[in-house]
C-alpha cells in the first residue's frame, strides 16, 4: 500500500454506487438472525457484504489470501456476536463495517483495536418501525459524491487507506492542519445528513 | 461526570475509520468510555465506514468460502444470549485502559523523571508516545510541542494550560499549533494518559536534557 499515490482511486468513492443499498433492509435481517440462529438469513447477509468486506480489506493493503481469510473471520464474528447487534445504534453495514476493521487493524498490528464500552443493551420497544438505517447508507452515498473533491479523499485515505493525519500530511504535502480541517468539513456535510435521517 | 472537553471531530473521523495509531486509539477510545456525547458522535463517524463498506464494488470471493464458514460455525457451541453487562467498579480506569494495565491506577510501578513527575510506559506497539504521566499538585508538565496530535485524557485530579481547566473524563486534543504548559492544580496528583503520533520537542533546556533519559 506504500507505492500506492495519493488519493488513486478518489474518482471510485465518488462513483459510488448508491442503487445497491435500497432494495433489502439489512438491518431488519441481522436482527431477525440473531433472535432465530436461522441460517437462511445468514447466508443472505454473507452473499451481499462478504464480498465487500473482502474488497474492504484489499483496499487496507493486504494480500489476497490474507483478505480472505481476514473476510471469513468476520463473517463468522457477524454469527458470534449477532446477538449483541442493536439497530436502534447502527445499521448492519455500519456494525460489519466495525467489525471487520476491528478485524483487520488487529491482524496488521498485533494488538487489539481499543474499543470503546459498549452501551448497557436494552431491548429498542419501537424495534419494528426502524427501516431508515438503510436509506441512510443511500443518502450517506449520495453525500459522499456531492463533496468537494479534496474532502472526499481525505474521508477515502482515513477509512479506506488506514492514514492517519500526519501521514495523508506528508502524502498530500499540506500541513496536518489543512488536513484536520478537511476532514472536519466533511464530517459536518455528512453527519448533518445522517441526523436528519435518524 | 461533567466533561467539558471533548475529542476533535478529525480525530473522532480517524478513529472510527481505524486510522488512529494504536496509542492515541486507546486515549480515544477511553474518552469514549467515559462520555456519552462523543459515542454517539463516534456513532456517526462509522456510520460514514459502514455507508463505504456498502458502497464498495464486490470482490471474488472464494468458492468455497460459504462453506468454510458455515462448517465453522457448526462448531460453535450453541449461541448463548449474553447480554453484556458494562462492569462498573469504582475504578477509575476506564475499560480500554485495564486491558493494558488492570483495574487499578494505584498499584502502577510509576518511574521518576524529575521530582513530582512520574511516568509508566504502556506496551503500545505505536511510534509515538503512550505513557501514563502522574504530576504532584504544583507541579507542571515539561513545556514542549509537537510535530504531530497529542490526546491528554485526565484519569485523577486536573490541571490547567492556556487552554483551560481538564479535570478526570477532559481530552486535550491539540496538535502543533500550540505550545503548552499543563500546571496541576487539584489537591491530589494529577494522573494523566498520553499519546502522541510523533516524538514531542521540549522547548526548555531542562526539557532538552531530560529528552533522552524520558525517551520522549
Ligand atoms: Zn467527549
Amino acid at each position: 500500500m506504500e507505492n500506492k499515490p495519493p488519493g488513486e482511486d478518489v474518482e471510485k468513492v465518488v462513483a459510488l454506487n448508491a442503487d445497491t443499498t435500497s432494495q433489502m433492509d439489512w438491518s431488519a435481517i441481522l436482527t431477525q438472525l440473531a433472535e432465530t440462529q436461522d441460517k437462511k438469513l445468514y447466508i443472505t447477509l454473507f452473499r451481499h457484504f462478504a464480498p465487500k468486506v473482502k474488497a474492504y480489506i484489499i483496499r487496507l493493503g493486504l494480500v489476497e489470501t490474507t483478505a480472505e481469510e481476514l473476510m471469513q473471520e468476520t463473517m463468522l464474528t457477524v454469527w458470534r456476536k449477532a446477538h449483541l447487534y442493536n439497530r436502534s445504534k447502527a445499521a448492519a453495514s455500519t456494525w460489519i463495517f466495525t467489525l471487520a476493521r476491528n478485524q483487520s487493524i488487529d491482524w496488521m498490528r498485533r494488538q487489539k483495536y481499543p474499543e470503546y464500552e459498549l452501551e448497557e443493551w436494552t431491548p429498542d420497544p419501537d424495534d419494528s418501525d426502524r427501516g431508515e438505517q438503510s436509506v441512510t447508507a443511500d443518502r450517506m452515498a449520495r453525500a459522499v459524491q456531492s463533496l468537494p473533491e479534496n474532502q472526499a479523499q481525505v474521508i477515502y485515505m482515513s477509512f479506506y487507506e488506514g492514514r492517519s493525519h500526519s501521514e495523508i500530511s506528508s502524502r498530500l504535502g499540506i500541513p496536518l492542519g489543512s488536513v484536520k480541517s478537511r476532514l472536519r468539513l466533511a464530517s459536518e456535510k455528512l453527519k448533518t445528513i445522517w441526523r436528519a435521517e435518524v | 461526570m461533567n466533561i467539558r472537553h471533548h475529542l476533535d471531530e478529525a480525530t473522532l473521523m480517524s478513529y472510527a475509520a481505524g486510522s488512529l495509531s494504536q496509542a492515541m486509539a486507546l486515549v480515544a477510545a477511553c474518552h469514549l468510555s467515559m462520555c456519552p456525547e462523543c459515542r454517539a458522535r463516534a456513532q456517526a463517524s462509522e456510520s460514514i465506514g459502514g455507508m463505504l463498506l456498502e458502497g464498495l464494488d464486490p470482490v471474488d470471493i472464494s468458492d468455497d468460502a460459504l462453506d468454510a464458514v458455515l462448517a465453522a460455525i457448526d462448531k460453535e457451541p450453541e449461541v448463548v444470549e449474553i447480554i453484556r453487562e458494562p462492569v462498573r467498579t469504582e475504578s477509575d480506569v476506564p475499560m480500554p485502559l485495564a486491558d493494558y494495565i488492570g483495574g487499578s491506577l494505584d498499584t502502577i510501578e510509576w518511574k521518576r523523571i524529575v521530582p513530582g513527575v512520574w511516568y509508566y510506559d504502556l506496551p503500545c506497539h505505536t511510534k509515538g508516545v503512550s505513557r501514563l504521566l502522574r504530576i504532584a499538585p504544583g507541579k507542571a508538565m515539561l513545556p514542549h510541542t509537537h510535530d504531530g496530535n497529542e490526546l491528554t485524557l485526565v484519569l485523577r485530579g486536573s490541571f490547567s494550560d492556556e487552554i483551560g481547566r481538564f479535570a478526570a473524563g477532559d481530552i486535550a486534543d491539540l496538535d502543533d499549533q500550540i505550545e503548552h504548559q499543563p500546571l496541576v492544580d487539584s489537591e491530589e496528583d494529577c494522573i494523566c494518559l498520553v499519546a502522541t503520533d510523533a516524538p514531542l520537542k521540549f522547548t526548555t533546556l531542562l526539557g532538552r536534557i531530560m529528552q533522552p533519559v524520558t525517551g520522549f
